[in-house]
């Protein structure tokens, strides 16, 4: 009992560290823009006076770091009042920032996007799911066959066909030619299915895998045998038995992927126009040069990619008897 | 399946000269035109041809450099092992994988600026990890191997058992993922292209293509289905060739 709470103290301790390191990192990212934020943002038609208002508004003309070296003077300290220590004080805060170019504050900024790229994270892992269980399934019950031939080629398209040929692919058949969606936009209930088709295709080409090679190895084992034996139908053999610890590796999978889904729906929503944080990073900060914004996007992202994570760590270690008894 | 693997290479022998800028805008395949022009007049068929230059170029740097670097930590840390494999594997890789796909890559390239040099650089720094855990996990294996603690015994220094010992032994699992590495290298570069980050236009680079190609591709399909295509049967013959090294390799899959 104690050894479980010191590992999970330990855990935890761990993920705080990278949760650190992580957030230091972003916001070490904005000291290696080349050149000079201010003129990069405000022009070259700028005065002096708006590019030290700007300096001084995002704090540019603070000392970097706690420390800093140059080549006379070697190591110096340069006291608490420095960029580093602004940024991470707002953090903790829950304040990210000001826009470089809108003035708002971030936070507002990508918390009104965050619920939409949710949205359709988890729309995709439905997609992926229901695609890939039955798909695996079939294929791990009947191995060898047309079925699990043709369930592989598609898990190998899945993985190979980059998000953004699936896209429009799936654009030009059912948006302009069938006309059963829409191509763009996230304002009808029904506009989420292309965008999540296409973010959960790969997933469920992963996942497809993951269910076959699962099926396959339960369906050696013991019980299956015995419940065959004892004349159990062999649908019930397949989804009451196979199916319920087969799941296990896909919902750490699943948990696991969602980092990818994250990152992907990133290129998925820039080709459906989805107003979600995905697109907020790419236009409004990146194509804007609004490096506040990118940090806050990037931090918010990897943060939730960090707790998606762990707690799926977690949530596996009590799914599975056979780690927890270890 | 390494058959498509080869096709590739005659892409490299770029002998189409560089001739990008024409007159006759959006014409679909013709027998002068292979596969059409472009947006703006271009032989799609050349600029696919020195798009597959691009990728490979940006593939094998990047797994090349991440390969080196991350064989260096992985052997670290796999063979010193304690407290130095914690900081490595435990915290320095997490902190590395902490970061969802091409997210540090965008946020680099963000803050850098675009480039071929910067964009290889990105991918690198999210790339090095796979191969330090395959180095370590090896490291790990062999480090026990009998003839380690021979050459132990004999005396070796420590670096060479390291080279002569451990190494051929690692290549294996490393060529794997070296392959599978060129498949996402590919696909990242592709992304971040298609994202407006990557190489930056006119470089014929298939995913700037592809975003190109969104404006008409409804009227004029062919200028997105060829490098779509390009993108399409590279990643997956570098997947299919690392797969196949895989099953290939592994000893438990070939007892099935």
């Amino acid at each position: 009992m104690k050894y479980r709470l010191l590992s999970f103290a330990r855990q935890f301790a761990l993920m705080l560290l990278v949760v650190w390191t992580v957030v230091s990192l972003v916001t070490f990212l904005i000291e290696i823009v080349p050149g000079d934020p201010a003129t990069i943002i405000l022009g070259e038609t700028a005065t002096q006076e708006q590019l030290n208002n700007f300096r001084h508004k995002h704090s540019l003309d603070k000392p970097a770091f706690f420390f800093s070296y140059s080549g006379e003077e070697g190591l110096r300290w340069n006291g608490a009042d420095n960029r580093y220590a602004e940024y991470f004080s707002g953090l903790l805060h829950g304040d990210l920032g000001q826009s470089m170019r809108t003035d708002r504050p971030v936070r507002d900024m990508i918390f009104e996007r965050y619920p939409s790229t949710i949205e359709l994270a988890i729309a995709a892992m439905l997609v992926a799911v229901a695609i890939a269980i039955p798909l695996g399934v079939l294929a791990g019950s009947r191995k060898n066959s047309l079925g699990d031939n043709f369930a592989s080629l598609f898990a190998l398209l899945g993985i190979s066909l980059p998000t953004f040929v699936i896209g429009p692919f799936l654009v030009y058949i059912f948006a302009v030619k069938l006309g059963w969606f829409s191509a763009t936009g996230s304002l009808y209930p029904e506009d989420i299915v292309l965008p999540a088709v296409t973010l959960g295709a790969a997933l469920s080409a992963i996942l497809t895998r993951m269910v076959r090679s699962s099926v396959i190895e339960e369906l050696g084992e013991d019980y299956v045998r015995t419940a065959r034996a004892k004349g159990v139908g062999e649908r019930t053999v397949l989804f009451k038995h196979v199916l319920k610890n087969g799941l296990i590796p896909v919902v750490t999978i699943l948990g696991l992927q969602l980092g990818v889904l994250l990152a992907g729906a990133i290129i998925t929503e820039k080709i459906f126009n989805w107003q979600g944080l995905g697109l907020l990073l790419l236009d409004d900060g990146i194509g804007k040069r609004d490096y506040r914004l990118v940090q806050g996007c990037v931090l918010v992202i990897s943060v939730t990619y960090i707790l998606a994570n762990s707690l799926t760590d977690l949530v596996y270690r009590k799914l599975d008897p056979r780690i927890r008894l270890s | 399946m390494f058959l498509l693997a080869a096709l590739l290479a005659p892409a490299i022998a770029s002998y189409d000269p560089a001739a990008q800028d024409l007159l006759n805008r959006y014409a679909p395949p013709s027998a002068q035109h292979w596969f059409g022009t472009d947006g703006l007049g271009r032989d799609v068929f050349s600029r696919v041809i020195y798009g597959a230059r691009i990728s490979l170029e940006v593939g094998i740097s990047v797994v090349f450099v991440s390969a080196i670097i991350g064989t260096i930590v992985g052997s670290i840390a796999g063979f010193y092992g304690g407290f130095v494999d914690k900081l490595m594997s435990g915290y320095l890789f997490n902190v590395f994988l902490a970061f969802p796909g091409l997210l540090l890559a965008i946020a680099l390239v963000a803050f850098l600026g675009a480039g071929e040099g910067k964009l290889i650089l990105a991918l690198c720094v999210i790339g090095w990890v796979g191969y330090a855990r395959v180095m370590r996990g090896q490291v790990l294996k062999v480090r026990e191997y009998d003839y380690v603690q021979a050459a132990r015994a004999l005396g070796s220094g420590n670096i060479r058992i390291l080279v002569t010992h451990i190494l051929p032994n690692a290549i294996q699992p490393l060529i794997v993922q070296s392959s599978l590495g060129m498949a996402g290298a590919v696909l990242s570069e592709a992304s971040l292209s298609f994202l407006g980050l990557g190489i930056p236009p006119p470089a014929p680079s298939w995913g700037t293509m592809i975003e190109e190609a969104r404006q008409f591709y409804t009227i004029y399909p062919h200028v997105m289905l060829f490098p779509g295509l390009a993108i399409a049967l590279t990643v997956l013959a570098f997947n299919f060739v690392g797969d196949g090294l895989r099953e290939y390799l592994d000893p438990k899959q070939r007892a099935r």
